[in-house]
């Protein structure tokens, strides 16, 4: 790789030893893709939950932080995804304390490094949106799929380790989704419906992340008539890059860098894959039970826009949530915020659910927190939730958010 | 006594030799791992309900979220991560979850790497050669 005077200085140490670590893990990674160079890149998204740190990435974070300010600083804004606990929350989820005490020596390490504890997986519609050919370094899969693809801004999928090393260096090895190269069309999808709900979204980037066969397979979509809303591009996203881990798509004249079907393939356009209504209820089906027991309905992954609380709340408002079932939602701290100053969460509340903040369901201890609340069979509208809880020893269940609140009400799977 | 090499691009980590765990099947340590009991927990993954500790784990491509860059760390902190990891297509998550914990990985191979090697065959792994060498 070329390294310029200032990353060769950094290796060797001269700009203290985190920086010098981080750049050496940099190389590693830009080495296995064959990087030719460094690029810089104007903000980092960091993962700093505490069940992916573990006590070993908890111990690694506080030792970056023992060093002097000047060595151990982000030289770039660098703000965090969603935390492990809701320290409002966490009791009535049954936590337990000693992750919260991780949570507490994690968020104190990170802040001695000078990132912002946005603590959101949307910063994409809450923080500061990149723009087109903008290079960060992001990492969640959400976010990166749709800085990506809708905002046309340049990332890799970049875990902890490598964000928290972008966020001291201010830059990232140039290989992979920061190349024009790798951002090409390689798969065609033709949308023969419109989807209906955010859901249907979920379940459309399900049916395309199940047919990627890698990280490197772009996938474009035709037929979108008329341009779908963010939220729904969110949820078409987080779905796509949780089945696929896929960190970009193409929509065609809907994302900026795929004005028309001509202008997104090398050579001519692929044979395309129909997705048809039916489809989406056969992706429906493959999450489908035979009893009505429920236990949980989560309204997550990614966490909730303002405009989704808003019409959770409305759905939920005058209505009781069963007592034999627990009705969770996860919104970033800011939307939070907006949510109890507009009145939203009290309508949730006062229908017996929870709204949370600065947390995402599945990064909080999930298979644990199952097990302390009897939580098997789970409800949700996010398709990327259904997908990841299966591994967490839960029975996922695929709706949409009409349907998870009929059936929260009701206690039990209603049709 | 026969061997047969693979060889990759070239990878992460140090060399090591151990038992192979092979799968036509994809790899995300949060999505398909119960990291605690060390055995894969996803229903739908093919090797579900076997341990992968102290084992070569041979997979497809590399899928799932970002969380397995941290996790393959902590893991390795707890002897809790396989042995090394041996795939067709690596993906940048497990590029540096393996920098991170200086876990062995290769990938790209001139072969379909999960038809090219049996389950418990004795494997070494290369990651600066870029080299699988199976004992048979």
């Amino acid at each position: 790789m070329r390294l310029t005077d200032e990353e060769t200085a950094m290796l060797a140490g001269k700009m203290g030893e985190p920086r010098r670590l981080a750049l050496e893990h940099q190389v590693k990674v830009g080495r296995f893709f064959d990087a030719a160079d460094m690029v810089p890149v104007s903000q980092v998204h960091i993962m700093a939950d505490t069940e992916a740190l573990g006590e070993a990435g908890v111990e690694f974070v506080e030792r970056i932080a023992t060093y002097p300010e000047a060595e151990r600083r982000t030289v770039v804004p660098t703000v965090t995804d969603p935390r492990g606990a809701d320290f409002n929350a966490y009791k009535r989820l049954r936590q337990q304390e000693e992750w919260i005490d991780q949570e507490g020596r994690v968020i104190e390490a990170f802040q001695a490094l000078g990132v912002l504890m946005t603590d959101t997986c949307i910063n994409y519609q809450t923080v500061i949106p990149p723009v087109l050919r903008e290079h960060v370094a992001f990492g969640d899969t959400g976010s990166s799929i749709y800085t990506n693809s809708v905002l046309g801004a340049r990332t890799n999928f970049e875990g902890g380790p490598s964000a928290l090393a972008a966020a001291l260096t201010g830059r990232t090895p140039r290989y992979g989704f920061h190349l024009d190269e790798c951002r090409r069309g390689k798969a065609l999808y033709a949308l023969e419906t419109r989807p209906q709900d955010w859901a249907d979204w979920g379940a459309v980037g399900g049916i395309v992340g199940r047919g990627m066969d890698s990280y490197w397979t772009v996938p474009v979509i035709a037929g979108v008539d008329g341009a779908p809303t963010s939220d729904e591009l969110k949820h078409f996203g987080a779905a796509l890059a949780s089945f696929g881990s896929t960190p970009l798509f193409h929509m065609i004249g809907v994302t900026p860098e795929a004005p028309a079907l001509g202008d997104v393939f090398d050579g001519p356009s692929p044979e395309a894959t129909r997705i048809t209504r039916a489809d989406i209820e056969a992706f429906y089906d493959s999450y489908g039970v035979t009893d009505d027991r429920l236990d949980v309905i989560v309204f997550a992954a990614p966490q909730l826009s303002l405009f989704e609380l808003q019409r959770l709340g409305r759905l939920l408002d005058g209505r009781q949530v069963h007592d034999d079932t627990t009705l969770i939602a996860a919104t970033s701290p800011e939307n939070k915020n907006a949510a109890d100053r507009m009145g939203i969460t009290q309508q949730i509340e006062d229908a017996g659910g929870l709204l949370l903040e600065g947390v995402c369901f599945y990064q909080m201890h999930a298979r644990e927190i199952g097990d302390a609340n009897g939580w098997r069979r789970l409800m949700s509208n996010s398709a990327k939730i259904v997908n990841i809880l299966g591994g967490y020893g839960y029975e996922p269940v695929l709706a949409t958010m009409e349907r998870c609140i009929d059936c929260a009400v009701a206690g039990r799977i209603v049709r | 006594m026969s061997e047969r090499v693979y060889v990759g691009h070239v990878g992460i980590g140090a060399p090591v030799t151990g038992p192979a765990l092979v799968a036509d099947d994809n790899f995300s340590a949060r999505y398909d791992l119960d990291r605690i009991n060390g055995v894969f927990s996803r229903p739908s993954h093919r090797l579900f309900g076997e341990s992968y500790l102290g084992k070569v784990l041979v997979l497809n491509v590399a899928k799932g979220g970002v969380a397995t860059a941290w996790m393959l760390y902590e893991m390795a902190a707890r002897a809790k991560a396989p042995l090394a990891l041996v795939l067709n297509f690596a993906n940048p998550i497990m590029a540096q979850g393996a920098a991170h914990a200086d876990f062995p990985l290769i990938d790209r191979f001139d072969c379909d790497i999960t038809q090219a090697i049996r389950s418990g065959e004795t494997v070494t792994v290369d990651p600066s050669a870029g080299r699988v060498t199976v004992r048979g």
